[in-house]
């Protein structure tokens, strides 16, 4: 079984990405379907009436979706077998940009907007560092200018990345996201995935719920407005 | 492959959208020619020039495949925007970014690693050979109009992406000074393909590839057949250029003067 991972920031097209892969390799090709998100999502019911495949989702609620993926992954991953299947597709909410949900022996996927602005590869860097394709949605709505300056950050950012700009809607241009997938090893041993990167460091106090503003009131991690250096406060 | 060296892209058949052949050998478009796709809503206009410009290979719905130099193009060259011999102005294609005129080409000509200063400001000048509401420099590209701001992708395609074959869908809406756009691209030896509706930009094309069912139904070559019609045509087109600058300038129509 191939592993895709799919991640990026919310309307990004992932979904509509997804759809793209479904089509082109149904009915030949077992897809099973996990979608992760915070606290709201449709896309399970959606691709499972349209595309007659077998989908779960999973929200994160109050945890980085990025990491409840990590923790149900290999559960997913025997649900899947059990469902026979060739490919399983993972998309992931991809809201926390620290986080970067790519793991080993997957095909990792990025997928941008390129109405997003064109500052926005430089704000995903930890995504797009780490994942094997990129594909940049919504290319029909920009100007080939901004087209190619959007793929020159990207490469600033990675440059060994593999960009492939599409109208995902249409599905123009996805040739080499196939070529990729066909060329995906399957997974070896499920057992010894590991995340591709290191997750942020440490948590705060944020994090566990105390609201109150100032750097003054919380413990772990702080910084104050001047002071561009965190320090670590204990406890 | 160098850019210089293109010569002509080829056009071999696909499919219409019931699953049958298009009935042509192949179509081939050298630099300079002008061709235009005209046909029914739904009719696979966009279709067919999208087909062009991601080079399809068998591979998209209507299984055509495109060569360039009577050969399938290699991929860096499909893929790398800076190599990519196609330019493709469409309908939808806005700028974004909140920047000034100045500051957005000047951001497509370093992605480009051009080193030449002196071409923003000549593609801000052929932008307003395009239109009658002048661009400056210092203007933001979010503030500019639909014709404004089609005549500076135009004028960007022509001079920064510099690409030999240049693909507009449906530009006729934007207001541009069309008979201008044709002459200027047909002089820089630009290979021109329009999806239009518009009747002069379909009479001033040297072909008219006609759609029907997502399929080309057929290819016409009038040649001098059409003379008398573009004759016509122009001098209409004219008359409401004219009036459309007269409402424009808030002034009153009283007489007509069109042959
Ligand atoms: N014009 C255009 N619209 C697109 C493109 N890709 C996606 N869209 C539209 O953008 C919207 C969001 O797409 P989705 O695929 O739902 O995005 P997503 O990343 O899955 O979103 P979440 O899962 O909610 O974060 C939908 O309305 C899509 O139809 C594209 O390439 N061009
Ligand atoms: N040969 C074909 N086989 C199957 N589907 C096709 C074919 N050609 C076009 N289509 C599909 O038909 C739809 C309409 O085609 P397209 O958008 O190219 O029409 P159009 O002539 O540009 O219409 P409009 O005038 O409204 O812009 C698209 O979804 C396109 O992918
Ligand atoms: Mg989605
Ligand atoms: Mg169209
Ligand atoms: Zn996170």
């Amino acid at each position: 079984m191939k592993l895709l991972i799919i991640a990026g920031p919310p309307s990004a097209g992932k979904t509509t990405v997804a759809r793209q892969i479904i089509k082109q390799y149904l009915p030949d090709t077992r897809i099973c379907y996990l979608k992760i998100d915070v606290v709201r999502a449709f896309e399970d019911i959606e691709l499972a009436e349209e595309f007659h495949i077998p989908t779960k989702k999973v929200y994160s609620g109050d945890v980085c979706p990025d990491h409840v993926g990590i923790l149900v992954l290999s559960d997913a991953i025997t649900w899947a077998e059990q469902e026979k299947a060739d490919i399983l597709i993972v998309e992931s909410a991809g809201l926390c940009l620290r986080c970067s949900p790519f793991l080993t022996q997957s095909l990792g996927i990025v997928v941008v907007s390129a109405i997003a602005g064109i500052h926005t590869p430089f704000k995903m860097s930890a995504m797009l560092g780490l994942s094997d394709i990129a594909v940049v949605t919504h290319t029909d709505l920009i100007s080939q200018a901004e087209k190619e300056v959007f793929r020159e950050r990207i490469c600033e950012v990675n440059n060994s990345l593999d960009i492939i700009e599409t109208n995902a809607i249409q599905g123009t241009g996805l040739r080499y996201l196939f070529r990729a997938i066909e060329n995906q090893e399957p997974v070896q041993d499920p057992g010894s995935i590991t995340l591709l990167g290191a997750p942020p460091l440490g948590v705060c106090t944020i994090c566990v719920g105390k609201r109150e503003i100032g750097w003054q009131n919380h413990f772990g991690m702080i910084r104050s407005l001047d002071n561009p250096d965190f320090s670590f406060r204990g406890d | 492959m160098q850019l210089q060296e293109i010569v002509e892209i080829t056009i071999l058949p696909g499919i219409t959208r019931d699953g049958k052949p298009e009935g042509f050998d192949r179509i081939v478009i050298s630099p300079g020619d002008t061709l235009s796709i005209v046909g029914p809503t739904g009719s696979g206009k966009s279709a067919f020039i999208s087909d062009i410009e991601m080079f399809a290979h068998h591979d998209t719905v209507t299984k055509r495949t495109i060569l360039v130099n009577g050969t399938y193009p290699p991929e860096h060259f499909i893929r790398n925007p800076a190599q990519k011999p196609v330019a493709l102005i469409t309908q939808n294609t806005k700028c974004l970014s909140d920047l000034t005129v100045q500051e957005f080409l000047g951001m497509h000509v370093r992605s480009r690693k051009m080193d030449e200063t002196g071409v923003i400001n000549r593609t801000i000048i052929l932008a307003n050979e395009f239109t009658g509401e002048k661009i400056t420099a210092s203007a933001r590209m979010t503030s500019l109009s639909g014709g404004q701001t089609r005549s500076l992708m135009i004028a960007d395609a022509i001079l920064i992406s510099d690409a030999p074959i240049v693909l507009l869908d449906e530009v006729e809406n934007a207001g541009i000074f069309k008979e201008k756009v044709i002459s200027c691209l047909k002089n820089h030896r630009k290979s021109l393909i329009f999806v239009t509706h518009d009747p002069l930009i379909s009479l001033l094309s040297g072909r008219r590839i006609v759609m029907k069912n997502g399929g080309v139904d057929r290819i016409l070559e009038p040649g001098d057949e059409e003379r008398e019609a573009i004759a016509w045509v122009t001098r209409t087109d004219e008359t409401l250029c004219q009036m459309r600058e007269m409402i424009r300038a808030g002034e009153l129509i009283r007489s007509v003067s069109c042959g």
